[in-house]
């Protein structure tokens, strides 16, 4: 558990990101904050297209050619990401102080090439004899059964859970501060996907990590995480502690995606209308063609982040307002 | 349990994949894809088909479509036997079952309008009438939530979920019976995944559907469903009504695999028990009960004797050797 006062690993603050396309400039990320404080695992939860993977690649440096960001910070231990060159981020960031678990363990291996081979490529430079310690002792903390003789088969012998294993050894190689995982369970069958979180979440916990934990399933989100940021059309609406959001949502998207949920929900109704498309996105909050509680000064001008509670922030309305209770 | 208003009785059903003897090779057995299921369903009802991948829950769906023989077992629709048959014969004589894709809009030609791919579907199974298949059409899409103008649209211009709406009317325009629906809701997100759910359950009032709802999701079947049946390596473990089997599971199985749904109950992970080792494969067949090497409670003579269904409760059945053991142990 952190105090409140200590800074947070990594601070993205208001961070804008624009897609140049054919058909005009794509906002992807409209000034979308969040924090992960040390030692802790943060979710990160919306619906697909809602910026999710955009925010990540940000942080990481590999957003789309045509795509960079227009407005706001990223701070790793203070350094603006942002600030950066690629070179630096490269050889100090990426597979640095970022490791990164991708979402799908099918596709993240090249088939032709040894697991070996792939896993030690990353540690290109270093005396052989520690690297296969290293890769060992990594192996053996992601309990992948039979580690002496992984290195020598190919990813079509692994199962899915097996690879998943594997990749996040891949991320763990250069002992990372910060680990960004991208739905890393999604492609899994749940008896896996629990086996998975428990792993995550007990190598976050004896490697002291910080995790960004990027998932669709507020599920997940609910076993796995401290805190949570909900996003919504690139905004991010809401963010606080899990148990809080979870007992005492504050942004009307928030009760909305939670009442969808399969322990929630009564009525199978869903979200009536569908995302906004990010060339012609909704002036003000994105969430308000959709809103049941929208007032016509949403669509004014972006609302201001509120603080109702401790660590917990909207930004609504609403509650800038004081309408809500 | 054989059913006199059963629309769909499948008996001791056996799929097998492979087993040929290659040109100058070695003879390899073939693998049970599906191992001696029985089920029924009722008019009306949904069976929501649960179980980890390579199960053998699509290849079932695909053996009571008539899309794979089946190699032992009959199968009866609407009081007729269908199976034994030809392939061709076997799919002719289950019109009355359709089948709707995972992604029912992915299956959609780019080139037609929404009209003439549901007009062909009509045609295909013989409506001339074109009067006919026009009201049919237009009913459909009003029935799935979508205006007749929609007829003149194509895919692209389309949402996904409309495009999804589509995808389900082309199959319920042929004024199916049952419906094997294989994964509807997987990839969706859960706003979306609410809506489809929601639509389905309304077009089932509406037209009488039976569901057979194959699914890796628990809780999704636990709300579209009345009866469930958990599959593990090509055999059914137990089935039985949904609150049966969400209140009282009974095969260590079903409960690891209830345990292991996410809960919105922050912080439950630690006292989550976790099944180890990873889901079978059909083709590593060893004696005794196929759970035994996942199995927290299993003992030695489970190496040995194969469970049989038994009846646990109301309609409610599960194989496995040591019942009333577990059965204690959970006070349950």
């Amino acid at each position: 558990m952190t105090s409140p006062q200590t800074t947070p690993r990594l601070d993205i603050r208001d961070l804008s990101v624009t897609v140049q396309t054919d058909e005009g400039e794509a906002k992807i990320l409209d000034r979308a904050s969040l924090k992960l404080m040390p030692g802790s695992i943060h979710g990160l939860v919306g619906e697909s297209g809602c910026g999710k993977s955009t925010l990540m690649r940000a942080v990481l440096g590999i957003l789309p050619k045509r795509g960079r960001a227009s407005q706001g910070e990223i701070l790793l231990d203070g350094r603006d990401l942002l600030k950066t060159s690629a070179t630096e981020l490269q050889s100090e960031v990426r597979g640095g102080q970022i490791g990164f678990i991708p979402q799908d363990p099918y596709q993240a291996f090249n088939p032709v090439f040894k697991v070996g081979t792939q896993l030690l490529e990353t540690m290109r430079g270093k005396p052989a004899a520690q690297r296969d310690a290293n890769i060992m002792s990594l192996l053996r903390s992601v309990q992948l059964p039979d580690p002496e003789h992984a290195l020598d088969r190919y990813p079509h012998q692994f199962s899915g859970g097996q690879r998943q294993r594997l990749l996040i050894a891949a991320a763990l190689v250069s002992t990372p501060s910060v680990v960004l995982a991208d739905e890393p369970t999604t492609a899994l069958d749940v008896t896996t996907q629990a086996q998975i979180l428990k792993l995550l979440r007990g190598l976050a916990e004896a490697r002291g990590l910080s995790m960004l934990f990027v998932t669709h399933d507020f599920g997940v989100v609910a076993q796995l995480c401290d805190t949570v940021t909900v996003m919504y059309a690139g905004q991010t609406v809401e963010s606080g502690p899990v148990r809080q959001i979870l007992t005492a949502p504050l942004h009307p998207y928030t009760r909305m995606l939670l009442a969808c949920h399969p322990d929630r929900g009564t009525a199978l109704a869903g979200i009536p209308g569908s995302v906004s498309s990010p060339l012609r996105p909704p002036s003000g909050c994105r969430f308000h063609p959709r809103c049941p509680s929208a007032r016509p000064d949403c669509s004014a001008a972006v609302p201001p982040v509120t603080e109702p509670g401790d660590r917990h922030s909207v930004r609504c309305v609403l509650h800038a307002m004081g309408v809500a209770a | 349990m054989m059913d006199a208003a059963a629309l769909l009785d499948v008996k001791d059903i056996v799929t097998l994949y492979g087993g040929r003897r290659p040109f100058l090779g070695k003879a390899r057995p073939p693998v049970y894809a599906v191992d001696g299921v029985s089920l029924s369903l009722a008019r009306g009802q949904a069976l929501g088909l649960v179980g980890e991948s390579g199960c053998g829950k699509t290849t079932l769906a695909k053996t009571i479509l008539g899309l794979i023989r089946e190699s032992e077992g009959t199968i009866c629709l609407d009081g007729e036997v269908v199976s034994g048959m030809a392939p061709r014969e076997a799919r002719l004589s289950r019109r009355a079952i359709q089948y709707v894709h995972q992604d029912p809009g992915a299956a959609l030609d780019p080139w037609w309008s929404v009209g003439h791919a549901l007009d062909e579907a009509l045609k295909i199974h013989g409506v001339t009438d074109r009067d006919e298949r026009r009201a049919r059409v237009d009913e459909m899409l009003e029935a799935v939530g979508l205006n007749p103008s929609f007829r003149s649209r194509y895919p692209h211009e389309l949402s996904g979920g409309q495009q999804r709406r589509i995808g389900l009317a082309r199959i319920l325009v042929l004024r199916p019976q049952l419906v094997v629906l294989d994964e509807p809701t997987s990839g969706l997100d859960l706003s979306v995944q609410a809506t489809v759910l929601g639509l389905l359950d309304g077009l089932r009032q509406r037209f009488g559907l039976t569901y057979l709802f194959v699914s890796h999701d628990l809780s999704v079947v636990r709300r579209m469903c009345e009866r469930v049946a958990i599959m593990y390596l090509g055999r059914i473990v137990e089935s039985g009504p949904v609150e049966e089997i969400f209140d009282r599971p009974r095969h260590p199985y079903t409960r690891a695999l209830l345990s292991a749904i996410p809960r919105l109950e922050p912080g439950s992970l630690q006292d989550m028990p976790t099944l180890p080792g990873d889901p079978p494969s059909a083709s590593m067949q060893k004696p005794g009960c196929a759970f035994q090497a996942r199995c927290s409670l299993a003992a030695e003579r489970c190496g040995n004797e194969r469970p049989r269904l038994l009846n646990v409760g109301t309609e409610h059945i599960a194989a496995c050797l040591r019942l009333d053991e577990i059965g204690a142990l959970a006070g349950a």
